[in-house]
């Protein structure tokens, strides 16, 4: 159990590639922990300069507030679950988690003691004389585990250790490693590109993109606050919709329409120094089915009324989707989140819109309809910088 | 004849049961000739029968009662196992290195060792043999290991290199945190999955130790250090005018048992699929 400090850690390639640039980050005694990002964005070799795997080109890295830069692996008492698992595959399941506690030259009464105890917590006690090769995939991911937590480490480093499981069991798994993190108090950093695992288990997400922290806060508050339209585009599924937009005379014209500005946005943007184009991000959530609205709400939002292009029925909600004509919203940082998920090839003109509406809603595909958006829930974003123009620290 | 990739029919299992008899066959007609003859008493030898008509042992006490064939059978033994204790163990470390690490001059150890492999021995066997006697080693189990190392080499790296490459990388970094110093990662994690490569690197070196002609005759002149290969060509019969392709029949025979024994002993050890389960998949 300890706090581990990454003061101005940087890792540069001998070819001068820079990795990972100078991430300051302080997590907390049992707090867990989500390095989260695109492939490529370092946080697997941020995760690997913490294990020791890779050597830190620069800063200092402290683990229970000792400097532990030039400590091998072995010596800095922490474990680590691999996305692989690496199981040693000549090895029993019991030989598998007690291996630590022998290299650590444990005696033997102890190891029984302590493979038991860890098995029956994860619920392994009657593979324990299986060899990995005969155990599913979630049964080896929970002998990885195993083999971490045996040991009472300072600190568990997890290294995407669901993204080999098929969606039903990550699911399943998600909950239970948050059950066993609490359970155990332990301090866990836990790497992963999925969004939605950042969202649902940690208590405090960062954001990197090539390299470079871009936010570090609770999921909540990443959701709510996202410092720039990386962050903004990343959290959240389906992300959050972009729109050029100018600022004129108080309000925004975009494709949807003039959106007043409320007070709380105007306020933000005087403070921001704000471009006269903006993009402006709005969630799928903040829009509703017009005739749902009531009157109050109706005139101080935004509207507009197109044709639907795509209706998908989830039963609890509907989600609507459009095809507006119009100059997509361009910016480096979107360009890059479009590339990582795949979608920078889908030929298509225009900016396609997400809408998250009422089941209760009558909008049909294929027919027009009029779609309300909240206007205080926009968010305002530099196009040139990527900077959100109305985040506060609240 | 049934279909490509058509379901199994008796024709099909006949065709192929036939197609491997007639392979068999033409692979171990000549060792079973060879056995056969080993088997002949030298009054019958020519006969041209290919089951003798009176099995005698007679060969066999022949080649066992004078020092000529005993001694090769020991030389031949020490000198295989010594260098393919050593050429595996050099192997192993190289081959490991090769995998694994980046290091200057890595593409030019594996070229180098590559060439090597690749000369033809017969160009190297005069210049040997003049090193040899300047250094003393003409004639000596050290005067043959030396060579078989280096010829080994290449081929028991190479191998052993494609081994250590099937080994996930993982598996190291995992015994790395989980408090293993680079020696008892490689001890206790590396080496057991590499087991099946090195057993297999071993039987090629062996084999190849066991087999050579070449080197042995050139760079041996006495039975101190002569191998059974090179024995057997100096095989005479027991008077001027008899034949010795009976004692050399018997010799052949027995010098296969090793290799048969070998591979079998090892051939145990060879798992396939050792490092399955070991990631996911």
């Amino acid at each position: 159990m300890a706090e581990i400090v990454l003061d101005k850690v940087t890792k540069r390639y001998p070819d001068g590639a820079l990795a990972v640039q100078e991430v300051n980050l302080e997590i907390a005694d049992g707090e867990f922990i989500i390095l989260v990002g695109p492939s490529g964005c370092g946080k697997s070799t941020t995760l690997n300069m913490i294990a020791g795997l890779e050597d830190i080109t620069d800063g200092e890295l402290r683990i229970g507030g000792q400097r532990v830069n030039e400590k091998a692996p072995k010596d800095r008492d922490i474990a680590m679950v691999f996305q692989s698992y690496a199981l040693y595959p000549h090895m029993t399941v019991k030989e598998n988690m007690a291996f630590p506690l022998r290299l650590a030259k444990v005696d033997n009464a102890t190891v029984e003691k302590k493979v038991k105890e860890a098995a029956e917590i994860l619920d392994l006690a009657q593979h324990l004389d299986r060899k990995p090769s005969n155990l599913s995939g979630g049964q080896r991911q929970r002998v990885a585990m195993g083999r971490a937590i045996v040991r009472n480490p300072k600190a568990f480093l997890m290294d995407e250790p669901l993204s080999n499981l098929d969606a039903k069991l990550r699911v399943q798994m998600r909950t239970s490693v948050s059950r066993l993190q609490k359970q155990l108090g332990t301090t866990t950093v836990y790497v992963t590109h999925d969004q939605t695992e950042a969202m649902t288990l940690g208590d405090r997400v960062v954001v990197m993109r090539g390299g470079v922290v871009q936010q570090i806060g609770a999921p909540q508050f990443l959701y709510d606050q996202p410092a720039n339209l990386f962050v903004a585009g990343f959290i959240g599924s389906p992300s959050m919709n972009f729109v050029p937009a100018s600022l004129e005379n108080g309000s925004l014209r975009t494709v949807l329409g003039d959106v007043p500005l409320t007070d709380r946005v105007r306020q933000l943007l005087e403070g921001a120094d704000a471009p006269r184009e903006v993009i402006m991000g709005i969630r799928p959530e903040h829009f509703e089915d017009a005739a749902l609205v009531d009157a109050a709400a109706l005139s101080s939002g935004g509207k507009f009324t197109h044709q639907v292009d795509v209706l998908e029925s989830m039963g609890s909600d509907k989600y609507a989707y459009f095809n507006l004509t119009g100059e997509q919203a361009a910016s480096a940082e979107l360009q890059e989140l479009a590339a990582d998920a795949g979608s920078d090839d889908v030929p298509g003109d225009g900016i396609s819109l997400v809408t998250r509406l009422s089941s209760a809603s009558g909008a049909v595909e294929g027919a027009s309809s009029e779609i309300w958006f909240d206007a205080d829930k926009v968010q305002l974003f530099d196009p040139a910088s990527g900077r959100n123009l109305t985040y506060t620290e609240r | 004849m049934a279909g490509i990739g058509g379901a199994e029919t008796t024709g099909k299992k006949v065709g192929w049961g036939l197609l491997n008899a007639v392979v068999v066959i033409y692979a171990l007609f000549p060792v079973l000739w060879i056995v056969s003859l080993s088997f002949k008493s030298s009054a019958t030898l020519a006969d041209g029968n290919f089951i003798p008509r009176e099995w005698s042992l007679e060969n066999y006490r022949n080649i066992f009662s004078t020092s000529e064939f005993t001694r090769a059978l020991v030389n031949s033994i020490g000198i295989a196992i010594i260098a393919t204790a050593i050429a595996v163990v050099f192997g192993t470390m190289a081959a490991y290195a090769i995998a694994r690490l980046d290091f200057p001059g890595k593409n030019l150890l594996v070229g180098v060792s590559l060439l090597i492999a690749m000369f033809p021995q017969v160009s190297l066997v005069s210049p040997l043999f003049e090193i040899e006697r300047s250094l003393g080693l003409f004639d000596t189990w050290p005067g043959l290991i030396l060579p078989y190392i280096t010829f080994a080499l290449p081929l028991a790296i190479y191998t052993l290199s494609a081994f250590f490459r099937e080994i996930p990388w993982e598996l190291e970094k995992a015994a790395k945190m989980d408090g293993a110093t680079p020696g008892q990662a490689f001890r206790r994690v590396i080496a057991p999955l590499a087991a099946p490569g090195v057993f297999t690197t071993a039987i090629l070196v062996f084999i190849f130790c066991w087999n050579d002609f070449l080197f042995a005759i050139s760079l041996t002149s006495t039975e101190q250090s002569r191998t059974v290969p090179v024995a057997l060509s100096f095989f005479t019969g027991s008077s001027q005018f008899e034949d010795p392709a009976g004692s050399i029949a018997a010799a052949a025979v027995v010098i296969t048992i090793p290799i048969i024994l070998f591979v079998l002993f090892f051939q145990r050890r060879i798992v396939a699929g050792l490092t399955s389960g070991a990631v996911k998949g």
